[in-house]
């Protein structure tokens, strides 16, 4: 059972050193707003309450610490500079792994405890102040109930309703009706803004009405009536004899959030502050109103009550639409399963239209109809099953600034990581199972290509070097991308290092795309001392085989003197694509949508030859190369004369364009990935394979890959050793 | 103890035989998932001659190996008369296509020779004993020894 609660509580320990990084971002971009300083605050207590709880002492420790100088910067004693914004992400970084060390045992760094420990220390002055610490039952945090008053209180409750509220149907009748089911409710009309009978405007609201609610309810099942006019009516509910313990529920309610009670006129001043898109971060949406009303009650004036009353709904709005909205922890096994299901299901689509289609039936559309109906629901679900799996990338990207800033301290370079994008949602796995990929190309862009800062400076650039990382959706594929602005690859060195390795011939002829490519071969290390950060021996392959792993790809850009770009191009979905449905020498094979920017009809006139055995195709004026599927797959020789059949034109991720031969195209359907491995190892030209409607499985092409293998020999020859040596 | 060793592997050694380009084999029973009429498969591209392509198995996609083709015998010229012996390696189904299967047989392991000395270093690894029934030999198929090295090759 602890276990259980223990999981929980690292699961939210997760969440909160997310909280906290973030955070500690935005106060290093130069964030003012004390409120994210409260939840870096916030964070780092909430971790350190569970982890008291759980006997966890080092962890307890070390937050300890950290929060006290985390303090003091809170109540300005400290001033955040420089120095302490660096002290405090490593401390940061240390508390990450403290709680990894918690979870998975073993031992943090005790040397690097030590010395952040003693650095920390600097900070706190002498009378270090005790800091409440409540031990908190983790889950229990965000339940305000507790509070329920026993007791009869008396309510008032000024409600005016807008003009949109009778819009909607809503009828105040209804909303006093029940809340005379709560107790005991007077209803008094306010009629004085009504104007002259011909001043009055159709359908205006002029109308308030004073209530007077005698109840032993809370004052939330009083709110729970008005739930439904939320942002439809101007709405106050004072309580009288009720502000002592108004006092006490908000004391009780900033201690379970890890306020400390000095914290308290903070906390009461901040809903007159105009709520700052920094709150969105705060894990602190439920006591948001109560903390407002609680402001509201305490104004005796009748004018800036109505001033709180606003801010109150603002705030109340606010918690409502940017807190951390209720989440659901479902197992990802059952998740996953459900995917399958679903897969089945479009097979088993694709299954029905065939049956329907070959039955020997002339009207057929009724049932097509529906068919189509059927297709659309299943793709419905599809959709939505794939969106419980997307996740953002935020939490991936945080874990990168923390790379490049070891990575940077560990080669004596200063370089800073910008992420754009981070709202991009991927695939549960992808997130997971690129972060070592990612790792690698960040280490690499510090080690090797930002340059140390007295270079920087000689070339005029600034001294901070710059890595961009960016995430977005392009046309169903994602991309991740990471640019640096440092010196650019040195295909020479590259090259003669290949050769030294004996992966490339000496007389090779390579162009600047294929000696970069050359990166990703295995074994091809460029660091000629191995530094103790990126030449462990592991190459760029690695970060090839993890993203081909994905069904994805890397591609290197560089210019020399202004740095290189790594994109990742990852499909968005691991289980279901749109695919055309083509035949390539006698078999079916799908290609995906996504890669066809185009597809036309072939005939004699269109095709011009050049050399002995290349072809092209003319597209309105433009010369794109032809590329015969068939025999690129080993299906037909490729003496055999061009078909003018069908093409596809489609193009690669460097922008190439090439002309796909195949013989015909059937549909184009949505088919249900299933991966090859395992099943026959690597296939050139071919990503995956699946199960088409007629029970046969169709393959499911690469166009990317045969287009590289058509196109180049050389570039051939270096994709199959490259194939060979990942299959060894 | 040796009695009971042996009353127990009488019991349970029970092989199915089939004809792999005119010759015996058998697998045991128990190492056999389904035996399935031959339909034709998806090729793959650039595929060893002994691989066939890939079948649909109720939603998975399992590769088929020829058999002959494995053991350097001629390649099978697959037919409808042809069978897909289903096996499972390693939790994962693999089918091998063989000419036709014949019987059941039963036997006492102790009527297990080893495999002769022949100089075809292949054919030794695959055959892990032959056997005498009704005066024709038969020849146990060591089933790792044929999909794991084709795996290696591979992948």
């Amino acid at each position: 059972m602890t276990g259980s609660i223990l999981d929980t509580f690292f699961e939210e320990c997760e969440e909160l050193l997310e909280a906290m990084d973030a955070g500690l971002a935005a106060i290093e971009e130069g964030d003012q707003d004390p409120e994210t300083v409260n939840a870096v605050f916030r964070a780092v207590h909430s971790i350190k309450g569970g982890a008291g709880a759980f006997g966890l002492d080092d962890l307890v420790a070390f937050a300890h610490n950290f929060e006290t100088v985390f303090d003091d910067v809170r109540s300005n004693k400290l001033e955040l500079d420089e120095k302490l914004i660096q002290l405090l992400f490593r401390a940061s970084d240390h508390l990450s792994d403290l709680v990894t060390c918690a979870r998975d045992g073993g031992e943090a760094d005790q040397a690097h405890h030590d010395v952040l420990i003693a650095a920390l220390g600097e900070y706190i002055d002498g009378e270090e102040e005790e800091l409440v610490f409540e031990p908190m039952g983790v889950g229990a945090t965000f339940d305000p109930t507790p509070l329920a008053e026993v007791q009869e209180a008396r309510y008032d409750i000024r409600f005016h309703p807008l003009k949109e509220m009778f819009d909607t149907g809503n009828e105040p009748y209804f909303l006093f009706q029940a809340l005379s089911d709560l107790g005991a409710l007077s209803v008094r009309l306010d009629d004085s803004e009504l104007p002259g009978f011909e001043a009055m405007e159709d359908g205006e609201s002029y109308l308030s009405w004073e209530l007077t609610l005698v109840t032993s309810e809370s004052r939330s099942a009083i709110e729970a009536v008005f739930e439904f006019v939320e942002g439809l009516c101007e709405l106050s509910i004072s309580s009288e004899g009720e502000e002592e313990d108004d006092a006490d529920a908000l004391a009780a309610l900033n201690a379970a959030f890890g306020l400390a009670p000095a914290e308290e006129e903070n906390a009461l001043a901040l809903p007159l502050e105009p709520p700052t898109p920094e709150t969105d971060e705060t894990p602190a949406p439920a006591p948001a109103p109560v903390e407002a009303e609680a402001a509201a009650d305490m104004e005796p004036d009748a004018e800036p009550e109505k001033a709180a009353e606003k801010t109150a709904e603002a705030k109340k709005e606010t918690a409502k639409s940017s807190g951390p909205k209720p989440t659901l922890r479902v197992e990802l096994d059952r998740v996953d399963r459900l995917i399958n299901a679903v897969g089945e299901l479009i097979i088993n689509h694709s299954m029905l239209a065939q049956q329907i289609a070959n039955l020997d039936v002339t009207d057929t559309r009724d049932v097509e109809t529906e068919l189509e109906g059927f297709k659309n629901l299943a793709r419905d679900i599809q959709e939505g099953v794939m969106a419980i799996r997307a996740q953002p990338v935020k939490p991936l990207f945080q874990r990168m600034a923390r790379i490049v800033r070891e990575a940077s301290a560990a080669t004596g370079k200063t370089a800073k990581l910008i992420t754009i994008g981070e709202t991009t949602e991927v695939d549960k796995t992808v997130i997971e199972r690129l972060a070592d990929p990612l790792t690698h190309i960040l280490r690499n862009a510090v080690d090797h290509g930002i340059e140390k800062p007295d270079v920087r400076a000689a070339a005029g650039k600034g001294k901070v070097g710059e890595i961009r990382l960016t995430a977005a959706h392009r046309s169903g594929s994602v991309c991740i991308e990471v640019k640096d602005d440092g010196a650019g690859l040195n295909r020479k060195k590259i090259r003669q290092i290949a050769i030294d390795k004996g992966l490339i011939p000496e007389n090779a002829e390579l162009n600047d795309g294929e000696i970069d490519n050359l990166l990703f071969l295995p074994g091809f290390s460029t660091a000629t001392e191995i530094s103790n950060l990126s030449g462990r021996g592991v190459g760029m392959d690695v970060v090839k085989n993890a993203v081909g792993a994905l069904g994805g790809r890397v591609n290197i850009s560089s210019t020399p003197g202004e740095g290189s770009v790594f994109s990742i191009i990852l499909p968005l979905t691991l289980a279901v694509m749109d695919g055309m449905v083509v035949s390539v020498a006698g078999h079916t094979m799908v290609v995906p949508i996504t890669a066809i920017v185009e597809t036309m009809r072939g005939n004699d006139d269109m095709i011009n030859n050049l050399g002995a055995d290349g072809t092209l195709l003319s597209i309105r004026g433009s010369f794109v190369p032809i590329c015969d599927v068939a025999s690129s797959l080993g299906l037909r020789s490729s003496s055999h004369s061009e078909p003018a059949g069908v093409y596809l034109l489609v193009e690669t991720e460097n922008g190439d364009r090439c002309a796909l031969a195949v013989d015909d195209i059937h549909d184009q359907r949505q088919v249900v990935i299933k991966s090859l491995d395992g099943v026959c190892g690597n296939v050139p030209g071919v990503s995956a394979a699946t199960i088409l409607g007629d029970g046969k499985i169709a393959m499911i092409l690469d166009p990317e890959s045969i287009v590289t293998a058509s196109s180049s020999a050389a570039v051939f020859d270096t994709e199959r050793r490259m194939n060979n040596a990942i299959a060894s | 103890m040796q009695l009971q060793a042996e009353a127990k592997h009488v019991e349970h050694s029970e092989f199915v035989s089939f004809t792999v380009a005119g010759q015996a084999f058998c697998l045991q029973i128990t190492q056999i998932r389904e035996i399935r009429r031959w339909q034709p498969v998806t090729v793959l591209p650039h595929a060893p001659a002994d691989v066939l392509g890939v079948m649909n198995l109720r939603g998975a996609v399992i590769p088929i190996y020829d058999l002959s083709a494995r053991f350097g015998l001629e390649q099978t010229a697959a037919s409808e008369r042809n069978v897909v012996i289903v096996v499972s390696v390693n939790d994962k189904p693999v089918g091998l296509l063989a000419e036709a299967v014949s019987e059941i047989i039963s036997i006492d392991p102790d009527d297990i020779q080893e495999t002769p000395q022949v100089d075809s270093r292949n054919t030794m690894d695959f055959i892990q004993g032959i056997i005498s029934q009704n005066d024709e030999m038969v020849r146990i198929i060591n089933l790792n020894a044929v999909i794991s090295s084709r795996e290696q090759v591979t992948q």
